[in-house]
């Protein structure tokens, strides 16, 4: 009988290896042939070749037409990164005040915070950037006549200039010079993310806060803290452990979802590599660059999860 | 008084917060208003939209066949509409417990060749309309159901895959499953649009809906089998040792004892990861195919009505709200009420 079973164990899973192989040797014979036809060389050295597009905006590298492909690349990661990281930060200010104000004492506070959460999170991110990118390129007026929310800081249809520490946006002509430039399709990514998401680490907040005993909040009272500071030296230390697995796979997700960027023109590593593909028709090439990419980053954001999780955990 | 108290008035802080809530509330809903509907323009007329200070409703007034319909001959447009409410109704039957039976899979045979029928035509006097020309809400709709219809049974495999004794199935499933979840959806929609064909042999090829559909579905696999696994988890122990303790064989104690139950506690989660497909299907206006929100995005190169994206956006998303939240009260219903 034991026999018997194990037996079956492994002719099971000798089918199943059996049957992977099959499909993946039928698919990569007949990539070969079709490249073989269609005269495709594979491979990737194509990426030293001269790029010969320009980008719009880079975060970090310097960039021109005349660079490889492989620079190109670089800038689209670059970019990328600098809209998930600063998006992290935003989703994560945004998302706990949101959560908190859910479980506020005060009913206005309390509905308008769930009225947010509830209709963020029931339509699509892809139609809220849209709405964001027309929003700020249709009705935002001019740098002329642009809005001035708080002193030194300018909203107009061609981005958002706010000052640095050196230097201030002024007007001069049709645009601003000076300052920081937050690009139309920067900024639009960057709040359409950060609202996204926030709504979904909002509802994380609660669920943490929720998730500590009232016992705690009673223990807090009686040693004589009043909420604010109940819920800052008790009860969030003991939520964030909760929350740690859940906002990991959040900032996950807006990392992924940072690639909606193709869809507005953000020059991010998708958008990027997009332009790669037409231009060379390396096709496989592009994807799996995209796809390596992104997995290295899921899997290095939730190891280090992992490693602060141990970490709180053993606290 | 009491409630007005505790709730609004309970601290200085919390008053402050009420005033200013109020205040910026009334000015927000003040301006709200007068863009929505004082000063909005209802009648299709682009110039006058132009020339209002409002809202341009007439815009979707103007283009409401295109972006429901999308290419779909205009003399046929009654076809599409009933296979979306054919669809429509066969989500909310399926969503009533009552008749959660066998006989459930019959009906929706019925109504998808029925829909199929509609659709492609070409018999019984109507004309036939290839799948290139279809578009709006009923392919949304259609890429919804199909994908988490295959994936389903594809997620259940995997899950079962992934909680099983045996290293090569499970290593199997984990890889699929980390693969597709580490990557964003839109690598897999361009590796279906252009990495796909290179699969097939030559001479074999398929259109660019269901080559889309083909990676909705894998990637809803691999995030419903992660939801069927937590079902599976959250199954006491004692449920498979009294179905070993029976002797029922594997697939018995699967399909009769565990897949059931799993699959009950599953329906919360289970709805969710549905909301977030249904969203997801929007996507597919990156790879060009001609969905709800695609037709939207069209409308707007129409040079009489560029410029009116805002309305265009927000109609959008209230398109997407109506069901979204529609399932995301079924699937909170559920909570209160376990199965």
């Amino acid at each position: 009988m034991g026999d018997y079973r194990k037996m079956r164990r492994i002719a099971y899973q000798a089918a199943a290896v059996a049957v992977a192989l099959f499909v993946v040797g039928t698919l990569v014979h007949n990539t070969l042939v079709n490249l073989e036809d269609r005269r495709i060389a594979s491979g990737f050295s194509f990426l030293q070749r001269e790029a010969g597009f320009e980008i719009g905006e880079s975060a970090f590298l310097r960039y021109d037409a005349s660079d490889s492909y492989l620079r190109a690349l670089a800038v689209g990661l670059s970019n990328t990164l600098s809209v998930a990281l600063i998006g992290i930060v935003l989703a994560t200010l945004l998302g706990t005040a949101v959560g908190l104000f859910r479980l506020s004492k005060n009913f206005l506070l309390r509905t308008l915070a769930g009225g947010y959460v509830e209709f963020v999170r029931n339509s699509p991110l892809l139609v809220q950037l849209f709405f964001w990118y027309a929003l700020i390129t249709e009705v935002l007026p001019h740098p002329r006549a642009a809005l001035e929310p708080l002193p030194g800081i300018f909203l107009s249809n061609r981005g958002i200039f706010v000052p640095t520490l050196d230097s201030a946006p002024v007007l001069q002509g049709f645009n601003f010079t000076g300052g920081m430039v937050l690009s139309p399709e920067y900024a639009t990514l960057l709040l359409g993310l950060s609202i996204y998401t926030a709504s979904f680490i909002a509802e994380i907040v609660r669920a943490g806060v929720l998730a500590v005993g009232r016992g705690q909040w009673q223990a807090a009272h009686a040693v004589g803290l009043v909420r604010g500071q109940a819920l800052r030296h008790v009860v969030l230390p003991q939520a964030v452990r909760v929350m740690v697995p859940p906002l990991a796979s959040q900032y996950l997700n807006l990392t992924k979802n940072s690639s909606l960027a193709v869809a507005i023109g953000y020059p991010d590593l998708v958008s990027i590599a997009n332009t790669t593909m037409n231009q060379t028709g390396q096709a496989i090439e592009g994807v799996v660059i995209i796809m390596a990419v992104y997995l290295t980053i899921s899997l290095s954001i939730s190891g280090f999860m992992n490693w602060y999780n141990a970490r709180v955990m053993r606290r | 008084m009491r409630w007005l108290r505790d709730n609004l008035f309970s601290g200085w802080a919390s008053t402050l917060a009420t005033i200013v809530i109020l205040a910026l509330l009334f000015k927000a809903t003040h301006a709200f208003l007068d863009w929505a509907f004082l000063d909005a323009v209802w009648r299709p007329d682009s110039k006058a939209c132009r020339a209002a200070e409002g809202a341009c409703w007439g815009f979707i007034a103007e283009k409401h066949r295109f972006i429901l319909f999308g290419t779909y001959p205009y003399d046929e447009h009654w076809r599409p509409a009933a296979a979306t409410l054919i669809l429509l109704g066969l989500w909310v039957f399926s969503m009533l417990r009552r008749f959660w039976r066998l006989g459930l899979v019959l009906v929706w045979a019925g109504g998808l060749s029925c829909i199929a029928l509609l659709m492609w035509g070409g018999v019984a006097g109507l004309p036939y309309v290839e799948n290139e020309r279809w578009g709006g809400l009923i392919l949304t709709l259609l890429l919804t159901t199909f994908g988490l219809a295959s994936a389903f049974p594809l997620a259940i495999l995997l899950a079962l895959a992934r909680r099983s004794s045996m290293p090569v199935l499970q290593g199997m499933a984990v890889g699929f499953i980390e693969l597709v979840r580490g990557v964003p959806l839109i690598s897999l929609l361009f590796m279906a649009s252009v990495m796909l064909p290179l699969f097939l042999p030559s001479g074999v090829s398929i259109d660019k809906l269901l080559r889309a559909q083909i990676a909705m579905i894998l990637f809803a696999a691999a995030y419903l089998a992660e939801v069927v696994r937590g079902g599976l988890q959250a199954i006491p122990r004692s449920q498979y040792e009294m179905a070993d303790a029976l002797g029922l064989s594997y697939w018995q104690k699967t399909l009769q004892v565990v897949l059931p139950q799993a699959l009950r506690i599953s329906v919360p989660p289970l709805v969710n990861t549905f909301i977030g497909f249904f969203k997801d299907t929007s996507l597919v206006v990156i790879i060009g195919l001609f969905d709800l929100l695609s037709t939207i995005k069209v409308s707007l190169n129409d040079p009489a009505w560029t410029g009116f994206g805002v309305e265009a956006y927000v109609f959008a998303a209230a398109v997407y709200f109506v069901f979204c939240f529609a399932m995301s009260l079924y699937s909170r219903r559920f909570e209160r009420r376990p199965a």
